[in-house]
């Protein structure tokens, strides 16, 4: 076998590594500099947690929480909103059979994906200013909810197509009604899907500033509006305590969703 | 003799006692019909999948619908089932039309190709799936769950998943899960294919055996004909949503209605032959080489010309003086048990003909020339 | 597996009939909120501008007329081609499809090296590559902004190490905001191309390697117009957002790599607060996507009848 291996070409794991190189050394750095003791972000001064002690009660910090209060919820109702709304859209394009506007319906739940961000953000800022919508929060949740649907979409739609309608079948064959085959055979197993769905939707919406940006109302922030206007004034070692825990709070998130798209695959098995 | 085979009687929902009280019959005895089907269209757009097809099912019957893929017999099974609207025509269950009923409606159950097993159930739970929708209590089901999965020896997996089963295993509880609420009719859609041979030659005899134990009417649907005619009470040939014949498994091997049934039932030859003759089921025909023939047909009318089904294992070779056929060997094939000898007609026709091994120490060398005799049944003239 | 194999599932018709009540919301919620915002935008960038920041509702073509001419400093001059924002539109498409190129040098190999891991070791490989990708995208710009920085840890390792001996001044740069933007949206090019290498028929490289090819000819003529379909859709997933990119020109570039993210949002949240033409310069950006996605939309359909 060693002779010719025609998976393998020479330097493709080089350009690998350098590709993992690239996407951790940033991320890594700032991790780094975050347990900086000194007030510098250019000199290292010994370890210290002093930066997250910042983070949570310097004189930022309840700008800082109520931004991130307002991320969580926002994250947490978009989330949902997006994952009941594409659940019910993939049981309509997966489970209905052909009917008319089909093709439509499913341009119109991919369209968020289409239309460029500064797009959507510009028109969103139109329409909310046009209908006499300043609502702060409220405007943010509108215009993530409606950016998450294709993102909840997604691994809803995949995890159902790979569920054989047979199963639904047999459900009804023994006299299961279709609300109790959906509820007590689909539902349960597009379960992985659905959390996976929501799971994206709620990165998506944590990590949006630019739609966010355009149509929150005066006053008030995101986590991600928060740090980019103290980022215009200088990156500050307390951004990267910030920083370092939004990584961690993200790697949790993968490592969660990850975990149940294999409890999933079991399933299969 | 009507036994409540599970020890239990449905305590509501689709069963209607007094409608039991008919006599259900012995072992393979055929006494009343319990679904018929009444000139059944089904069409997909411009394609017809089932052209007016109409047949009877008797109660305690195993009946199976036989065809090459794509002659509608899935789709008929999923009519009876209810998984497909008809487009005209009736399904009677005991008389009662269901076609217009959704399948959770209809005192009829499947067991799935690929079983369906409800994979985040566990094997208990899949068996009581059907008894609970009908309302039992949770007590009741699982004692008739577990009862039905004595029936399929199955009661030690109990807590599995359907994953944590082999393939011979999860048909089992596909069928202990379909049998469970004692359905009028159980369908069953090509449930052996996924299993390898080994296992479905072993499956089939308990099938059939767990069909005569419960006294529920089974439909079967296969492209296999060895499986169809050792499991079979009745057979349905079907071709192009057409049935073609419907009768017993020796019924349709010794006496097909036509060409299609001869063909794809068994091997056989086929020939074409002028026809002296017809009259009361007996035909005359003149042979290639100007012997005359006198073999069984089902057909009645004048007719000029036929094809001449000529079974390959009720051929025999014979010196050339006495024979029906005289052929030229060409080919032989050693099969094991049999040896197949091939040999063409004088106007170049190729013909099949079996041999016993042990009796085939006699065989022809290619290129001499070959007397065949045609034993009784070996020939069947039918519509060219 | 056996009980998994869905057995041609001719018609899932299951929930016939429910489809409109099922899809009613996706409708209200997208149509309401992103349907009519795009249709409330195409007609603003043909209205009059207010100073403030708003329209008034006179129906004119002067954002677009801004946009392409020129007429001189009062606008009584005869228009001439502007050049300002073409410029910048052209800068866009030109950082974002260098972008691309640099993630799909990068990405094609690392998704192969990936695609042919056994299996345990491809799903690590795969989280690897995508744990960045579910980092916000701002922190992931700030910190590439803060390693590459003039006094980031990037100049002084490479300081200290005598492999420059000043400052890269990467900062502020056109190659920065490449970087950025390969930064932000590799994993896009890596997970198409990493599905279709996944089903790539390895009997096809032994066929030709039978037929006297050598390891990179197999590449050029079989590997690389098999797993295209890949390929592509990796380069529009990178492509597309990057042209309307902010974040990496904004924090990583200079007044020089000004590009059509930032533009816009200069008209609405900035100083220039001209909203008919930020509405117009969305319009003229949406068009440019709308038509490379169809391009692409077209070549798929076709190949699919091929």
């Amino acid at each position: 076998m060693r002779q010719l291996d025609l998976r393998r070409f020479p330097g493709f794991f080089a350009v690998t590594m350098l590709c993992v190189v690239v996407l951790y050394a940033p991320l890594m750095v700032v991790a780094v500099y975050s347990f900086n003791a000194s007030s510098s972000i250019t000199l290292w001064g010994g370890f210290s947690l002093d930066w997250y002690a910042d983070v949570f009660t310097g004189p930022e910090a309840p700008k800082f929480r109520v931004a991130a209060m307002n991320s969580l919820i926002i994250a947490v109702l978009a989330g949902c909103g997006a994952t009941i709304i594409a659940t019910a859209a993939a049981v309509a394009m997966h489970r209905a059979g052909r009917f008319r506007g089909k093709t439509a319906s499913f341009a119109l739940i991919n369209l968020p994906l289409m239309v460029p961000e500064v797009v959507t953000a510009v028109a969103s800022l139109i329409f909310f200013t046009a209908i006499g919508f300043s609502g702060g929060v409220g405007t943010i949740l509108l215009a993530h909810l409606t950016f998450c649907i294709p993102f909840a979409y997604l691994p809803i739609a995949a995890r159902m197509q790979s569920i054989p309608d047979a199963y639904e079948q047999a459900a009804m064959d023994l006299y299961a009604t279709p609300w109790e085959a959906f509820r007590l055979v689909l539902l349960p197993l597009m379960m992985p899907g659905i959390f996976s769905g929501f799971l994206l939707a709620f990165i998506i919406s944590l990590d949006d500033f630019l739609i966010t940006n355009f149509v929150k109302g005066a006053g008030v922030e995101t986590l991600p509006t928060a740090i980019f206007g103290a980022v215009k004034q200088g990156i500050k070692p307390n951004i990267m305590a910030i920083s370092t825990l939004m990584l961690g709070v993200s790697v949790v998130f993968v490592t969660l969703s990850w975990l149940i798209g294999r409890s999933g695959q079991r399933d299969k098995a | 003799m009507n036994v409540p085979l599970l020890g239990y009687e449905p305590i509501n929902g689709w069963y209607h006692p007094g409608k039991e009280k008919q006599f259900r019959g012995w072992f393979g005895i055929v006494t009343g019909t319990v679904i018929s089907i009444d000139r059944v269209v089904k069409s997909f757009g411009t394609f017809t999948a089932l052209h007016e097809v109409s047949l009877d099912i008797a109660d305690n019957e195993f009946f199976t619908l036989l065809g090459p893929s794509g002659c509608g017999k899935t789709t008929l099974l999923r009519c009876i089932a209810g998984f497909e609207p008809v487009s005209g025509g009736q399904i009677r269950l005991h008389g009662e039309d269901i076609a217009p009923l959704p399948p959770f409606k209809r005192p009829v159950n499947t067991v799935f190709q690929h079983y369906a097993l409800f994979p985040h159930m566990t094997v208990l739970e899949n068996v009581m799936f059907g008894l609970q929708r009908l309302g039992w209590s949770v007590v009741d089901a699982e004692g008739r769950a577990k009862q039905a999965l004595e029936l399929v020896h199955l009661s030690q997996f109990l807590k599995r998943r359907p994953g944590q089963l082999s393939g011979g295993q999860q048909q089992r509880v596909a069928l202990a899960r379909a049998l469970a609420p004692e359905p009028k009719v159980l369908l069953l859609d090509e449930p052996l294919s996924a299993l390898d041979l080994k296992l479905r030659q072993a499956v089939r005899m308990e099938l059939k055996q767990i069909q005569r134990e419960t006294g529920i009417a089974f439909v079967f649907v296969t492209h296999d004909q060895e499986e169809a005619l050792t499991m079979s009470d009745r057979i349905a040939v079907m071709s192009d949503g057409h049935v073609q014949q419907i009768g017993t498994p020796r019924e349709i091997y010794e006496a097909p209605a036509n060409r299609f049934v001869a063909d794809f039932i068994g091997e056989t030859n086929l020939i074409e032959v002028p026809v002296l003759g017809i009259e009361g089921g007996m035909a005359e025909v003149s042979l290639p080489g100007g012997r005359a023939l006198r073999c069984p047909t089902p057909l009645t009318g004048p007719v000029g010309q036929g094809v001449l089904s000529l079974r390959p294992e009720r051929i025999d070779l014979c010196a050339p003086g006495e024979a029906d056929l005289v052929v030229t060997a060409t080919d032989q094939v050693y099969l094991g048990t049999d040896i197949q000898l091939k040999a063409t007609l004088a106007g170049g026709q190729e013909l099949t003909i079996r041999l016993q091994n042990a009796l085939a120490t006699r065989l022809p060398e290619a290129g001499t020339q070959v007397g065949l005799k045609l034993e009784a049944g070996a020939a069947r003239l039918l519509a060219a | 597996m056996a009980a998994m194999a869905p057995g041609g599932a001719s018609s899932s018709e299951i929930y016939k009939g429910n489809a409109p009540r099922l899809l009613l919301p996706t409708w209200v919620v997208i149509g309401v909120f992103l349907l009519v915002p795009v249709a409330l935008m195409a007609i603003y960038s043909f209205l009059t501008k207010e100073f403030r920041g708003g329209v008034i509702w006179e129906f004119t073509l002067a954002a677009y007329d801004q946009f392409f001419l020129d007429r001189g400093l009062f606008g009584d001059e005869p228009p001439s081609i502007e050049w300002t924002y073409i410029t910048i539109f052209w800068r866009s498409i030109w950082q974002a499809g260098l972008a691309t190129v640099l993630c799909l040098l990068i990405g094609f190999p690392t998704a192969w090296f990936i695609a042919t891991r056994d299996a345990r070791m491809r799903t690590v490989w795969l989280l690897v590559v995508t744990v960045p990708y579910w980092v916000n995208l701002l922190i992931r710009t700030v910190s590439m902004k803060f390693l590459i920085r003039d006094e980031g840890p990037l100049n002084a390792f490479l300081l200290w190490t005598g492999v420059i001996d000043q400052p890269l001044g990467l900062i502020n740069t056109n190659l920065a905001v490449q970087l950025g933007l390969f930064y932000s949206y590799l994993p896009f090019m890596v997970l198409p191309i990493y599905a279709a290498v996944e089903r790539y028929d390895f009997a096809l490289s032994e066929a030709a390697a039978d037929l006297y090819a050598d390891r990179w000819t197999i590449l050029r003529l079989v590997i690389l117009p098999v797993v295209k379909p890949g390929l592509v859709a990796g380069c529009i997933l990178v492509f597309v957002p990057s042209l309307g990119a902010f974040l990496a020109p904004d924090l990583l570039g200079g007044a020089k790599s000004f590009m059509i993210g930032s533009l816009i949002e200069e008209q609405f949240k900035g100083a220039a607060g001209n909203w008919p033409f930020g509405a117009a310069a969305a319009m003229i950006l949406m068009t440019i996507v709308m038509i490379v996605l169809l391009v692409y939309a077209r070549s798929q359909t076709r190949e699919a009848a091929a």
